[in-house]
């Protein structure tokens, strides 16, 4: 049954673009909210809004009893979780469920087996798809690591089995190494994600992070190709090009029916993306993790395609199959987004939260802004610090990258320090406009070009 | 004695433990040093340790575990 009215669990610049396509679709948006959100885009451009809790995310936008109690009082349907906050969060997706309203996502079980990154690799193998050199299972002691060192050789991750996003990754150069790191990698895995459970992984050295955008309606499962995004400080992700700068037909043709194959295994219903690491040396890639909802970067994909991913998310959400078969999704162009985060490149990325005194936005062909600024806005210190993406697209990436060049000259946010200062030298740089990058590539850089970011 | 006050340096969300499994850096009654890390702020997910400027007896703390705070808000009172 089609969706009649969705709430919004969600905030900023990704609440906007929820409502949007809903608008778009007739469907009615409530915007749920904390009460540091009160004075937010979302909030005035919603049909209606609805309180859930203190500013603090744990409170409101992490809390499942308050959001599933606001999306029946206000007579939602459906709950569209945005990224970050539940949208990951298998017990959210049950108890959306329970309570008879639609989770716009997948199944309760199907985050569950995602997030859980050792049954993840697991699924992707048994799919078929290559995963790097590691553990099988989650292992907890060291002499097992030992034993899975003997087969991936050095230098090794230690990954927590219920981590993600890069979060507690450390990296052993020796068996000695591996010996003193352990016993902190379990300790902080238990402390952050209440399970001590690790496995390892062959570190790739200079690897390129290569990501396919999927569309499921829990029976079939289309690509819509890949996303690049290489360009990385501390594993977050600040810029995402589609398609792949040099990537081999050949290649590109396996990495996205690989990453078709993994959601088919998984009966995959909604958005997802599947990541890999890409050795542009041999060609090789391996699975690194399925994410389980829309993401970030995803106007890239959505900008090479002329499809609007989260409509189609409702969509499928409503009942529908999926809105296109694969014959229908032709790239054309190319795509950047630049991410404009409130931080302070001059002081190591401090965030700073306060008032956007100026906003001049940034026009013309081939430029989309995502964003929930206003004048006058206050970014308040609770949340994230994304506070807008600025995707520029162009018949190839020569273009893509003049338009974005261009756009970064036109944009001015005055009040308080943001990220647009670094992709204004970022988009001049000889190595990322040629391109020659990999995900450890931006720090270095970063280190040597300090003067220039202060 | 005189009373004196510990302020929030940032804007966020404040707790009085390095991690939820980890007890408190400071109990009321605790003595304070300057310099001493009373609780944590969290800006936009990244965590400052509150450090005290003054010194003290540990009264009693004026906002909660998490609670939302501004910058400058008191956030514990000392005596002595």
């Amino acid at each position: 049954m089609a969706i009649r009215t969705l709430l919004v669990a969600n905030r900023g610049e990704i609440a906007l673009r929820i409502q949007r396509a809903a608008r778009e679709l007739g469907i009615r948006v409530v915007q749920a909210h904390s009460a540091a959100d009160r004075d937010s885009l979302p909030v005035r451009l919603a049909d209606a809004a609805v309180e859930i809790g203190p500013p603090p995310a744990k409170k409101s936008y992490l809390s499942i009893p308050a959001i599933v109690e606001a999306a029946l009082r206000v007579g939602a349907d459906a709950v569209h979780p945005g990224y970050g906050f539940l949208a990951e969060n298998g017990e959210f997706a049950d108890a959306c469920e329970v309570a008879g309203l639609v989770f716009v996502g997948p199944t309760g079980d199907t985050i569950r087996a995602m997030g859980d990154k050792v049954e993840a690799r697991r699924l992707a193998a048994e799919a078929g798809v290559p995963t790097v050199p590691g553990s099988a299972r989650r292992i907890h002691e060291l002499e097992e690591a030992r034993e899975v060192l003997a087969r991936t050789g050095l230098p090794v991750m230690i990954k927590a089995a219920a981590g993600g996003g890069g979060r507690g990754i450390r990296i052993a150069r020796d068996a000695e190494e591996l010996a003193r790191l352990w016993p902190q990698a379990r300790a902080e895995a238990l402390a952050a994600f209440g399970d001590g459970g690790l496995y390892l992984e062959k570190r790739i050295e200079r690897a390129r992070h290569l990501e396919v955008q999927v569309l499921g309606d829990g029976r079939q499962v289309v690509h819509l190709f890949e996303r690049d995004c290489s360009l990385q400080r501390r594993r977050q992700k600040l810029w995402e090009e589609a398609p792949a700068v040099r990537l081999d037909p050949v290649v590109r043709e396996r990495l996205c029916a690989a990453a078709v194959r993994l959601a088919e295994r998984v009966h995959y219903r909604g958005a997802g993306t599947v990541e890999f690491l890409f050795d542009e040396d041999s060609g090789e890639f391996y699975f690194l993790e399925m994410n389980t909802r829309i993401q970030v970067e995803h106007p890239v994909s959505e900008e090479i395609t002329g499809i609007d991913l989260v409509k189609a998310m409702l969509e499928i959400a409503g009942g529908a199959p999926l809105p296109f078969r694969q014959e229908g999704v032709v790239p054309r162009g190319h795509a950047i987004e630049v991410r404009i985060n409130a931080e302070d490149p001059g002081r190591d990325f401090a965030p700073h939260p306060g008032r956007i005194a100026s906003l001049e936005l940034p026009g013309g062909p081939g430029v989309r802004i995502d964003t929930a600024l206003y004048p006058g806005y206050e970014v308040p210190p609770f949340y994230d610090s994304l506070l807008m993406k600025l995707i520029a697209r162009g018949r190839d990436r020569a273009e893509a990258l003049a338009r974005l060049e261009r756009a970064l000259g036109e944009l001015a946010i005055g009040g308080i320090p943001t990220t647009a200062g670094l992709h204004r030298l970022l988009v001049r740089t000889p190595e990322v406009r040629s391109w020659d990058v990999h995900t450890a590539w931006l720090e270095p850089w970063l280190e040597s070009n300090r003067e220039k970011l202060a | 004695m005189a009373k004196k006050e510990i302020l929030s340096p940032l804007p966020g969300t404040f707790y009085r433990r390095p991690a939820p499994d980890q007890p408190p850096y400071k109990s009321e009654g605790d003595p304070v040093a300057v310099g001493d890390v009373v609780g944590l702020v969290e800006v936009m997910k990244s965590f400052n340790e509150v450090k005290s400027e003054v010194e003290g007896k540990l009264v009693r703390f004026l906002v909660e575990n998490e609670d939302a705070v501004m910058a400058g808000q008191p956030l514990a009172e000392l005596e002595g």
